[in-house]
């Protein structure tokens, strides 16, 4: 090597090998003081925050460890308590849970036919797993598995006919066969899971729902017929002549032939998880689409079109959720024809969903905004029209940058629902626990009602975290 | 400074086969005026370099021809079909032209096969084994054909501005334009890309190219037009244009790039 040299002049002779990085010391103590004792006043906080933490758990602690769970009454359990503990001592008596449990899933549905509910939950997941899991075959099997083992338990527990633990065991051995052979065959469970949910849910004739969803066939068969310049327009129209006009006397029809009904469940009877989850997951549905559109309603040039998107996200924004119900409850009967009486939850998910679109909105809206404008030039260039280019360009990478916002709004919509506890729906948190309390023998129980539904709030809230980081990780090891 | 613009010597022979047809065209963005009065014609096969400093006006002017850029008045002809408000006819214009970027803008979500079959497949409705046959004639004809199952962030930028030279190719357009193609790249790469366009010159391809490559101009260009200040100021063959410039404006531009 010529580096001895002082004149300016140098050739390197022979090019350097790549070397192994320095070793790292490594080991509990050396991370230790890297990471809580670097430092006096690093320490002092470690000292601090562990201190806090003995406070609470030490508080906590007992509460949970005197815990009782067979009682028949918040009195007896505070005798077990006294009894095994000494006076004074404190203890939860999660005894509540183990009788009213179901009241909380279940509502006041009628416990021969909570297998209907049991069922819709596990076909959710067969209908969501080839949309949300469509790349990954060995998460889709275990989320199917795990679907299907809930709801055998459950089925279990609740002492469900023998003949609905088969029907489970058959329709979810044909899900994980199909789902391992044919994915893409799933999405049919997917299209008509919406008629298959209400009508297993609310009973009678599945054949109305049906042919609800049919309008969007039949729309979207007459416009495939007209010119193509019409053609959207008049789709939309006839979907809505035949919703109107048609979907109730070929309802009729078709029910006359196939009478395939089930006993018809009252919406009142709605409660606890079931009436936050039918609505959490309608208006999550319903609002990311909705929202989509809003989004890019609000970029559009065409003035109407924009000025109506932001005065609607504007006004929904500017409105508390709860006043939205009250509108559901009280208002929306004032603004529709006399006579009409549709549904409370139907009503309820209609505003949720307006509102939760309008959050989604500007979700996505930024989103679209963090797009260079190179890429629209791009598409613009290439000649694709305004759908294809949002659809194949501009949605897939501005939905991508959305993610961790539109989950978190989906987990904001999800937990609102139990404001439906404030218009006289039995949601898990108040409603239910209202109803509880209302016995004598649960009088005066809070903490563990909170703690069993907050647990099952949780769960739910941080598997859609957990998914979205899946889906950003899965994206941006795709996109790199 | 003189502000007389030079008749060129020797222009190209219009008629029937004239690509585009830009007559007395001006364009403001707010109260400023880009582009003043341009009267331009490019025959079917024409390669024209067009050169200026920046801000004279020169990628405006060729974002005017797909429309990226609206013009206020005057008109555009391209392929006989003129530019207004009407999107079917923007959309048909833009199908026709292609557009390569100074900073690619390929679609960082589809792979390079992904990119460049998307357009063939939804606009010109062709069946997918087709247009990844298409796609992979023209990745070849840029040299990355082993790079089609890539995303676009793996690629260097060199190789980024020849996928989406070929993204443009897969619409088989008859006219090309390059907006400053090569100013973003690293030096090294410079020469790959110019290499493809050179190539593709040769076959007969009508293009505009924004460009301070004036050895391309020289190599390649029938016709290189000087802007400044919004409007054309001279034009002329490569030759006359570089050994015997006629405008004061045009004069310190060259001796500007080319003096050091």
């Amino acid at each position: 090597m010529s580096t001895q040299t002082l004149s300016p002049a140098y050739v390197r002779s022979d090019m350097l090998p790549a070397a192994a990085p320095p070793h790292r010391q490594e080991g509990a103590i050396s991370w230790l003081r890297d990471n809580l004792f670097s430092g006096w006043f690093n320490s002092l906080l470690t000292l601090l925050g562990l201190a806090i933490i003995w406070s609470l758990v030490s508080h906590f602690w007992p509460w949970f460890a005197h815990s009782v769970w067979n009682a028949n009454s918040l009195a007896e359990c505070r005798q077990i308590i006294a009894e095994k503990w000494g006076d004074g001592a404190n203890g939860a008596c999660f005894a509540v849970i183990r009788v009213r449990w179901h009241q909380y899933i279940f509502g006041f549905y009628p416990r021969a036919e909570y297998w209907r509910p049991i069922l819709t939950m596990g076909l959710l997941f067969v209908a969501i797993a080839p949309v949300l899991f469509s790349v990954n075959a060995s998460i889709r099997r275990w989320v199917l598995a795990g679907a299907g083992l809930l709801c055998m338990v459950l089925l279990a527990v609740t002492a469900s006919p023998d003949w609905s633990v088969v029907l489970v065991w058959l329709l979810f051995a044909a899900a994980l066969l199909l789902a391992e052979y044919a994915p893409g065959r799933l999405l049919i469970v997917t299209v008509f899971y919406p008629v298959l949910a209400v009508w297993l849910l609310w009973g009678g004739s599945p054949w109305y729902p049906f042919m609800l969803l049919m309008g969007f066939a039949v729309g979207y068969g007459v416009s495939a017929l007209v010119p193509r310049g019409m053609s959207a327009a008049t789709g939309i129209v006839v979907t809505v002549l035949w919703w109107v006009f048609r979907a109730a006397p070929v309802a009729g029809l078709v029910t006359q032939i196939l009478p395939l009904s089930l006993p018809a469940i009252q919406s009142s009877v709605f409660g606890g998880f079931l009436l936050s989850v039918v609505i959490g997951v309608s208006a999550i549905a319903l609002s990311l689409p909705l929202g989509i559109l809003l989004a890019l309603a609000r970029q559009s040039n065409m003035f109407i079109i924009y000025s109506l998107a932001v005065v609607f996200i504007e006004f929904i924004r500017g409105v508390p959720l709860i006043t939205l119900l009250f509108v559901a409850l009280v208002l929306l009967k004032y603004f529709l024809p006399p006579g009409t009486n549709f549904d409370l939850i139907l009503r309820v998910i209609i505003m949720v969903t307006l509102f939760a679109a309008a959050y989604m909105a500007e979700v996505i809206r930024g989103g679209l905004a963090a797009l260079p404008r190179g890429q629209y030039e791009a598409a613009d260039s290439l000649g694709l029209n305004y759908w294809q280019a949002q659809r194949l360009i501009i949605l897939p990478q501005a939905l991508k940058i959305s993610i961790p916002g539109i989950v978190g709004t989906f987990i904001g919509v999800f937990k609102d629902t139990t404001l439906v506890g404030l218009i006289n729906l039995y949601d898990p948190l108040k409603g239910i626990s209202d109803v509880v309390r209302s016995e004598f023998a649960w009088k005066g129980i809070y903490w563990e009602p909170f703690i069993f539904t907050g647990t099952i709030f949780f769960v739910i809230c941080f598997s859609m975290s957990r998914y979205s980081m899946y889906l950003e990780r899965r994206l941006s090891r795709e996109h790199r | 400074m003189s502000s007389q613009t030079q008749t060129p010597t020797e222009m190209p022979r219009l008629g029937a086969d004239t690509a585009i047809q830009i007559r007395k065209m001006n364009k403001w963005y707010g109260n400023f005026h880009v582009l003043r009065d341009i009267d331009l014609n490019v025959a079917v096969g024409e390669r024209i370099v067009i050169a200026g400093p920046s801000g004279s006006g020169k990628s405006t002017l060729i974002r005017c021809i797909n429309r990226l850029e609206e013009h206020q008045s005057g008109q555009i002809i391209v392929d006989d079909i003129e530019l207004t408000n009407d999107i079917k006819d923007i959309d048909k214009v833009r199908s026709e032209v292609g557009m390569v970027f100074q900073h690619f803008n390929l679609f960082p979500h589809l792979t390079v096969l992904e990119n460049c079959t998307l357009a063939p497949i939804w606009v010109r409705k062709m069946p997918k084994a087709q247009a990844e046959e298409t796609a992979m004639r023209f990745l070849e004809k840029v040299r990355i054909p082993e790079q089609a199952q890539k995303y676009p962030g793996q690629l260097s930028g060199g190789q980024q501005q020849r996928v989406a030279i070929a993204r443009s190719l897969c619409m088989e357009p008859r006219i090309m334009l390059f907006d400053e193609p090569t100013s973003a790249l690293d030096p090294e790469m410079i020469k790959e890309v110019l290499d493809t366009m050179i190539e593709l010159a040769d076959t007969g391809m009508t293009m505009l190219v924004v460009t301070h490559e004036m050895g391309f101009a020289q190599a390649v260009a029938d016709r290189v037009i000087f802007m400044d200040q919004g409007q054309i100021v001279e034009q002329n063959t490569p030759t006359e244009f570089f050994n015997n410039p006629q405008s004061d404006r045009t004069k310190l531009f060259l001796s500007q790039i080319l003096g050091h």
